[in-house]
């Protein structure tokens, strides 16, 4: 099915059961650990042994020597490899790593062997004995240093045009009567999901399955491909449940590449994860930047000029961390320009995090918006409100589809009392606490591609739907099955769904908060296909079939969904692809964020008191996984703003905080209270579902709001991530 | 993980005259701490023993009006012992600032007061550390250094002790009760068991070889207003930035003990003289030749800052 004008009514409209919010389906298999993860299928491959993976132990250099005698003599070991006994493996499509070392070493514990043993703990040991000597060479890991080497790169397929002119930015900023122009900072970021990168790679023949954890399933088979050098259809990856992955588990990993390596050296099932110090400095990470922003305003608050910069570092070949993509779109402004710029790092490669680029780029320009209202002596909701636009302000020709940000402001500021707000800061105290409030816009790309999917019915009447979709953690088994359900006229309890195994149709997987829009379309075009199937079975007219409560009715006639599938199970399969509306329409998500803070007045220690979300992101499919989107992306934001940092230690080039002992993430401590408000929203140039994905809205914007708290309790302004007490000691005015 | 022998013992002269039958061994108690530095092999013991069926997990009075805490009574029993959180609350207040439950329930408290320093460098092997390889250099000191110590370091090693139940034990005068191997028993102030770096950082405290931690020994109380305030940047289950133990009684006069600036729990009674004139006349003295890095000068200013906030909160 090809969608190319905006839907009209449809069964998803009903919302019997999409929209409601229904509970996870595999949340009982995960409260009772019964939900198999990578590592843990112990019966699907016989007798598997384990690899343990060595990482470089410098940052830049060559690989020497490696004497393995040690190791290879230690008990239980079955194979070692590295590059010398399979040669220089390319890097995938996705991600720019090479994935296994030799003879360059590109970045600290990039993969340079992997020691497969009958045990988990001797091939542990055994790696430890492996004796690999380097020759180091000076690599750059400073990204202020390396600053001014930094080039606008070439447009890549993600993250839009590096550099955009509008108007005349340089001439409008140098007039406008009210400027800012500040630079702020934000560090490395790690995903930190539970589940660390884990395969279990099992060859038969030249065909090759792994149990994985690997968001884009597709993706991960073409890569997988790519680096051996065998073709995808070879390739089988099952990632049924996924402990989490925020962009960290894209497509192949060192675990996927080094795991099937290792079985076929060992000719046996091999199982590999990567070890939590491991994952910090061998996988991707959100890359640090450094960015400008010029505002240029007339007194009454209008904006003229909007300029945004910023710099970002990566392995050569590497992406550019997309901080500018959220300020082509936000706010109105006749005069405009941004610009990307990338310069070599020798770290491990920066790449996806959760609403890459947009969250990056909302840290700075929301506390700068906030820095204008100040200069303005303007509310900060109102210089918002002031410069809402309805049109793409780069291609005012292109509305946007949907857009209530001035709505998620007002509704917000309504529920969080913002009306109370002391705009003098350091104002407001509750004990030995400043208090503090602050607010911040937000925006995330709606995109939507092509999907497809799978749906049998059987004579019991039950619907069993397959998609190469992933849930890694987010809901996705529930709305697909929400979907097939409202579509055939059953419950939820009649559907079976069947996700995240390569085999299956192919889904764009989960990320780029294009999961959910995309999936759930595919699924609705296999269900249109299913149901004229079981209207043909049962010798009804397909326009007049209904289908409610379990039956399907045409006229006076009613069969039980089953009957259709009497003789025989029925199947049909779509794929649902897209025109132009994209092109036609901006399709954006919007939001705004508010947080209460607390500063402690001697330590200066920061704590969230209470946050508020609202959202404005299409059909919601199910509010209570959609609930639980925002919160834990409000979660990350905290982490944002007060606590995550990978910090590079700029002499032996390596994140040094690699483990979540030294790299700290919120505990529910630091989140007491949360509320999300969904606003109604159907965008029917979407997809016949109208929906969106809300996963990556709920953070963008978020560290923003907590550092204007922040200086609405204190009246110190941090431009530097993550806002930490050392950076206000000796500011605070304490009298 | 080297691969090691296990033998489990049962009485602490056992354990003392096991470890000096067989070199190269560690007691393991809650293993909170060592299973963690073995698997990365950080510690590499040749041979185990485990004391955790020695007894020693009782908390008696003592005569003198004291309390005798067992080597292996746990952190949450410890936190939790009514004689404990009526008499000594520095101590069940600053037990409860550290971990989590989980690992409260398994940490003893004699592995409380052995346990390594949390510094990132002295995680990863491949990294220079003196403390893990004595000679091999302190790749902290002109790293990240946010979390390490300002005073008492030297410039082979910057680490911190991380424990904060050790702080409080410090500002309560404990005292440590041993056995050595040969049967003899002693018991060490707490003030005297913590030895500074300087070109040995590898060796922490003065115990003997093969000699094992009975019991802490509390004094008779002092009775006072007890705080711990740990101040770090996520609201739990992380190490201090900085911690303040405080005894202050009602004339002003008091105990201050000091957690997340030193290679110890850092206290300098004579500086407790100056509690009365005020933090930054209190800190100037405790802090006195303090050689913080950049990166953790800050923890000068929010000790004295601390240390006011609590000596304000004892006053109300």
């Amino acid at each position: 099915m090809k969608f190319e004008t905006p839907a009209g009514i449809n069964p998803i409209d009903q919302q019997k059961v999409i929209g409601q919010p229904a509970s996870r389906l595999e949340g009982p298999l995960k409260t009772t650990g019964t939900a198999p993860y990578a590592y843990e299928y112990h019966q699907a491959a016989p007798n598997p042994a384990y690899g343990y993976v060595v990482g470089a132990a410098i940052a830049k250099g060559q690989i020497r020597r490696i004497d393995r005698r040690k190791a290879q003599a230690a008990p239980g070991v079955l194979a070692i490899v590295t590059a010398a006994d399979v040669g220089q493996l390319p890097p995938g499509k996705f991600y720019a790593d090479r994935l296994l070392a030799g003879p360059a070493v590109d970045h600290y514990h990039q993969a340079v062997a992997v020691v497969v043993a009958e045990t988990f703990e001797q091939a542990r040991a055994a790696a430890a004995l492996l004796k690999v000597t380097y020759t180091q060479t000076k690599g750059a890991f400073d990204l202020t240093a390396a600053k001014d080497t930094a080039i606008v790169p070439k447009q890549g397929e993600f993250g839009g045009a590096p550099q955009t002119k509008v108007g005349d930015f340089e001439g409008a900023f140098a007039a406008a009567p009210v400027q800012l122009d500040a630079t702020y900072t934000t560090p490395d970021q790690t995903h930190a999901m539970m589940e660390p990168h884990a395969t279990m790679a099992h060859w038969q023949g030249d065909k090759l399955t792994c149990w994985c954890s690997v968001q884009q399933l597709n993706w991960g088979a073409r890569d997988l491909g790519t680096i051996l050098g065998i073709p995808q259809e070879n390739i089988r990856l099952i990632s049924a449940y996924i402990g989490g992955g925020f962009g960290g588990k894209g497509t192949a990993l060192s675990d996927l590449v080094m795991a099937s390596l290792a079985a076929r050296a060992a000719g046996r099932p091999v199982k590999v994860a990567l070890t939590r110090p491991q994952i910090f400095n061998n996988t991707t990470h959100r890359p640090a930047t450094i960015q400008r922003i010029r505002l240029g305003a007339t007194p009454d608050g209008i904006l003229t000029a909007i300029g945004h910069e910023s710099w970002s570092g990566n392995l050569p070949g590497g992406r550019t961390e997309a901080a500018t993509a959220s300020t082509k779109l936000l706010y109105a402004g006749a005069n405009r320009f941004t610009e990307l710029r990338l310069a070599v790092l020798n770290l491990a490669e920066g790449n996806a995090m959760r609403a890459p680029g947009e969250a990056t780029g909302m840290m700075a320009l929301e506390i700068a918006m906030d820095e204008l209202a100040e200069k303005l002596h303007m509310d900060p909701i109102a210089l918002r409100i002031k410069n809402d636009t309805q049109v793409d302000p780069e291609k005012p020709e292109r509305p946007f589809s949907t857009r209530k940000l001035v709505e998620c402001l007002q509704t917000g500021a309504d529920r969080f009392g913002w009306s109370k707000r002391v705009a003098t800061p350091g104002s407001v105290r509750d004990g030995q606490w400043l208090i503090g409030v602050g607010v911040a816009a937000a925006i995330r790309g709606a995109p939507i591609t092509t999907s497809a999917a799978r749906v049998r019915l059987n004579r019991d009447g039950i619907v069993t739907v397959e998609t190469d979709m992933t849930d890694i953690g987010t809901g996705s088994y529930t709305i697909i099955g929400q979907t097939a359900a409202e579509m055939l006229g059953v419950g939820l309890d009649r559907v079976v769904v069947k996700l995240g195994d390569s085999a299956f149709p192919q889904s764009p997987g989960s990320g780029g908060q294009w999961g959910a829009a995309s999936s759930t379309s595919g699924v609705y075009a296999a269900c249109l296909k299913l149901r004229e199937a079981v209207a043909k079975a049962l010798g009804l007219n397909p326009a007049e079939t209904q289908f409610a409560n379990g039956q399907v009715l045409a006229g006076k006639r009613s069969y039980a969904l089953g009957d259709a599938a009497k003789a025989a199970e029925l199947v049909a399969e779509d794929t649902m692809t897209y025109g132009t509306l994209a092109k036609q329409y901006a399709q954006d998500t919007f939001g705004a964020h508010f947080v209460e803070v607390g500063v402690h007045r001697y330590t200066h220690e920061i704590r969230v008191r209470r946050m508020l979300a609202v959202c404005h992101a299409g059909r919601i499919l199910n509010p209570k996984t959609a609930r639980s989107q925002v919160i834990g992306a409000m979660t990350m934001g905290v982490g944002a703003a007060l606590l995550e940092e990978l910090v590079v230690d700029k002499q032996v080039g390596f994140f040094v905080n690699h483990d979540l002992a030294g790299y700290e993430v919120p505990v529910h401590a630091d989140i007491p209270h949360q509320e999300v408000i969904l606003l109604e929203d159907l965008d029917p140039t979407m997809s016949p579902m109208k929906a969106k994905g809300i996963g990556e809205l709920g953070l963008v914007g978020v560290a923003a709001a907590v550092a204007n708290a922040v200086y609405n309790a204190t009246g110190v302004r941090v431009r530097h991530y993550p806002i930490t007490l050392d950076k206000l000691l000796g500011k605070v005015n304490l009298t | 993980m080297k691969t090691f022998t296990y033998e489990r013992v049962r009485t602490p002269a056992e354990a003392a005259a096991a470890a000096a039958r067989t070199p190269g061994s560690k007691f393991l108690a809650g293993g909170t701490n060592l299973l963690d530095l073995m698997k990365l092999e950080i510690e590499t013991p040749a041979h185990i023993i485990d004391v955790g069926k020695v007894g020693l997990d009782k908390i008696e009075p003592t005569p003198a009006g004291g309390l005798r805490i067992g080597a292996l009574v746990t952190n949450t029993d410890l936190a939790n012992h009514l004689p404990v959180r009526r008499d000594y609350g520095l101590l069940s207040r600053a037990l409860l600032a550290g971990a989590t439950g989980q690992l409260r329930n398994k940490a003893t408290t004699a592995g409380n007061l052995l346990q390594r320093t949390r510094c990132p460098y002295f995680y990863d092997t491949n990294q220079r550390c003196n403390k893990r390889v004595p000679g091999s250099g302190c790749a902290a000191i002109a790293g990240f250094s946010r979390q390490l110590g300002v005073i008492g370091t030297s410039n082979a090693c910057i680490a911190t002790h991380p424990s904060d139940m050790a702080v409080a034990m410090r500002a309560l005068d404990a005292g440590v009760e041993t056995v050595k191997a040969n049967g003899t028993t002693r018991t060490i102030p707490l003030a005297q068991f913590y030895r500074l770096p300087g070109q040995t950082p590898h060796l922490e405290t003065i115990l003997e070889k093969n000699e094992l931690i009975t019991a802490v020994l509390l004094p008779p109380p002092v009775g006072g207003v007890h705080i711990y305030q740990k101040v770090r940047d996520r609201a739990s289950y992380a190490f201090a930035l900085i911690s303040v133990g405080a005894i202050v009684q009602k004339d002003g006069t008091g105990r201050i003990a000091v957690g997340g600036v030193a290679p110890q729990p850092w206290r300098v009674e004579t500086a407790e003289q100056l509690l009365p004139a005020g933090a930054k006349e209190f800190t100037a003295q405790l802090l006195q030749g303090a050689r913080p890095t950049k990166e953790n000068a800050f923890k000068l200013a929010l000790v004295e800052n601390t240390v006011a906030a609590v000596l304000n909160e004892a006053r109300h």
